[in-house]
């Protein structure tokens, strides 16, 4: 069942094409990236699909419903967490979450049901009556997720959940959305940069340059590229290398290392010690990155091009705390 | 779509009304800068000149345009409010709710315009200690021309806010906005006595009109009591040689925030 459907949409500003004809769909349940630099059109897309922009041509079904003819229909349906949050800091976490639901139009008595629901997942229950101005960040992200989900929305838009916060605070976000996604069965629909992310998705469409250039899910992706490598050190190197050869596969030496490509590495690796007749000193199994996917589709690391200032100091404070992760 | 429209105005006026009541500091300002005012200026003038009419002494004068300054910082406020909502993100939490564009920028006018007769309201307390007797006749006229002379005014606010994306241009607005708007209305002094240039002037800006109105609501009377002394300057704004009445004040005030609030709420409606 498809939940959104994309059709040669474009979007022009005034002088730039932004999104170039993108086609492709999202099934009902999943969680569906879009992974590309900044500027790539991510979030032109989802401004298309939650209604703030209108596309240039092209169409965009969500739950059936042609998105830029049934705005009002479409937004009850949509939860939106942006990039920049969008609480109000003068008025309590309740207030905030209160607001939403009128705004929806919801019924009183589910307000207050989803909203102690909502907010004791989240674990911001017990400071539901502070100001959200002495909220940190993480606490902020979680308050916007649980305010995009109070109204039961049919799919949840996360435009970067977790851009500017710490390795814990994202790790804890992702639990939360993982348990929202199994107890309420909805969809969603998020862009990112990140790549540690981006594994998270069950499908992921790489973007760049206003066009998908692969959709996937991460292991297919990662299988498109040709596997994993697999690294040994061995007693007798030009032994071993003739071994490995004759097992159609083939080995390259660099600083004592014979390195090859397999297709599934985890399970060609068992055997293949066991089965092996020369001494081997250490073996390292290395999985593709999705990193190692964007450089060979586009040609360029991803981070190479996020040089805006903000943005800058953002990936500054995450590269930072994300070394341990990956 | 008639029930999102009103919909969107309540929720969105409900959010003004909740955050004033929050902001002790908007409160507590909007409480001690009119009263500094009072005592400042009147008690000040009000030795050096007198009666600006029989039985109205300068501080009296004065109250009205004060109540009129309180109820328009107010409404300006507020409706410069959405900029700091576009610029702090909340702008975009309304934009994708299910409401009506139009009941989003009515909902800021109709919430700034409560908020702004509260403010009123409360300077009213301070009305006996000057010597002006309020009755709860008085009380309820004055509180729909205070509502009507806010909208108005906050067309203003919307119409320059649709414009600025940031509050750097705040302190702008203030100065070349709000002060013309003040001293150009007669609120400090009667405008009869000034040059032809500001009495030309102060006929295209609606406070002008409001801050007569209110005049006329307090002080009804005086033309009435002495209609042939030709020392009392009556109460009333001169087009053409014709003195406006207090309905014809409304009415120009009126037909100014119609135009004000359509202009905004287009202006607002185009952005994408």
């Amino acid at each position: 069942m498809e939940i959104i459907r994309v059709k040669n949409l474009h979007k022009n500003y005034k002088k730039t094409e932004a999104v170039k004809g993108i086609s492709f769909s999202v099934k009902k349940g999943e969680i569906f990236g879009f992974l590309g630099p900044n500027g790539a059109g991510k979030t032109t897309t989802i401004n298309v699909l939650c209604t703030l922009l209108k596309q240039s041509s092209g169409e965009a079904y969500l739950d059936n419903l042609e998105i830029s003819k049934n705005q009002s229909e479409i937004r009850k349906r949509i939860g939106l967490v942006f990039q920049d949050t969008t609480l109000d800091d003068y008025l309590t976490a309740e207030e905030n979450i209160k607001f939403h639901g009128y705004a929806y139009n919801m019924p009183k008595n589910l307000i207050i049901q989803r909203t102690e629901n909502l907010l004791k997942m989240m674990d911001l229950w017990d400071r539901r009556k502070e100001n959200v101005r002495s909220y940190s960040g993480g606490m902020k992200r979680r308050l916007e997720i649980a305010r995009g989900l109070l109204h039961l929305p049919k799919v949840l838009f996360l435009d970067e959940p977790t851009l500017g916060l710490d390795p814990q605070t994202r790790r804890k976000i992702w639990e939360h959305i993982n348990e929202i996604r199994l107890k309420d069965k909805i969809t969603i629909f998020m862009t990112t940069h990140y790549m540690d992310e981006a594994e998270n998705c069950n499908r992921i469409a790489i973007i760049d340059h206003g066009k998908i250039i692969a959709l996937n899910t991460p292991e297919g992706l990662k299988v498109d590229l040709g596997g994993d490598t697999i690294q040994i050190t061995a007693e007798n190197i030009p032994e071993a290398k003739k071994e490995i050869q004759s097992l159609k596969l083939s080995p390259t030496i660099r600083d004592n290392n014979i390195s090859f490509q397999v297709q599934n590495g985890g399970e060609f690796l068992p055997n293949f010690v066991q089965n092996f007749k020369q001494k081997i000193h250490s073996v390292e199994l290395r999985r593709p990155t999705l990193d190692d996917v964007f450089i060979s589709l586009t040609g360029k690391a991803i981070r190479e091009q996020n040089q805006n200032s903000t943005e800058q100091m953002r990936s500054w404070r995450n590269r930072r705390g994300m070394g341990g992760n990956r | 779509m008639i029930k999102e429209f009103f919909r969107s105005i309540y929720v969105v006026a409900y959010r003004e009304i909740l955050r004033f009541i929050r902001e002790r500091s908007r409160l507590i300002s909007a409480f001690l800068m009119p009263i500094m005012f009072l005592v400042v200026f009147g008690a000040g003038f009000n030795r050096l000149i007198g009666e600006i009419s029989p039985g109205v002494d300068f501080i009296q004068f004065m109250f009205p345009g004060i109540l009129a300054m309180t109820v328009v910082l107010g409404s300006l406020f507020s409706a410069l409010s959405i900029v700091w909502d576009r610029e702090f993100g909340f702008l975009k939490e309304l934009l994708i709710a299910p409401l009506s564009r139009t009941g989003i920028i009515l909902g800021k006018a109709v919430g700034g315009a409560l908020t702004a007769s509260i403010r009123g309201l409360i300077l009213l307390i301070f009305a006996p200690l000057i010597g002006i007797n309020i009755t709860p006749i008085l009380v309820l006229k004055l509180i729909p021309m205070i509502l009507l002379i806010s909208i108005t005014l906050s067309g203003v606010g919307f119409v320059i806010a649709s414009r600025m994306r940031s509050q750097q241009g705040f302190q702008g607005v203030m100065n070349f906005v709000f002060f013309p708007i003040i001293f150009l209305s007669g609120v400090f002094f009667p405008l009869n006595s000034t040059p032809q240039i500001i009495q030309t002037l102060s006929k295209f800006n609606p406070m002008t009109y409001g801050v007569n109105a209110l005049r006329q609501i307090f002080f009804n009377n005086i033309n009435v009591i002495n209609p042939n002394d030709k020392n009392v300057q009556p109460i009333g704004i001169e087009i053409f040689g014709h003195i406006t009445t207090i309905w014809e004040n409304i009415a120009i005030l009126a037909t100014i925030g119609i135009i004000l609030m359509i202009t905004a709420t287009w202006m607002f409606s185009k952005e994408e």
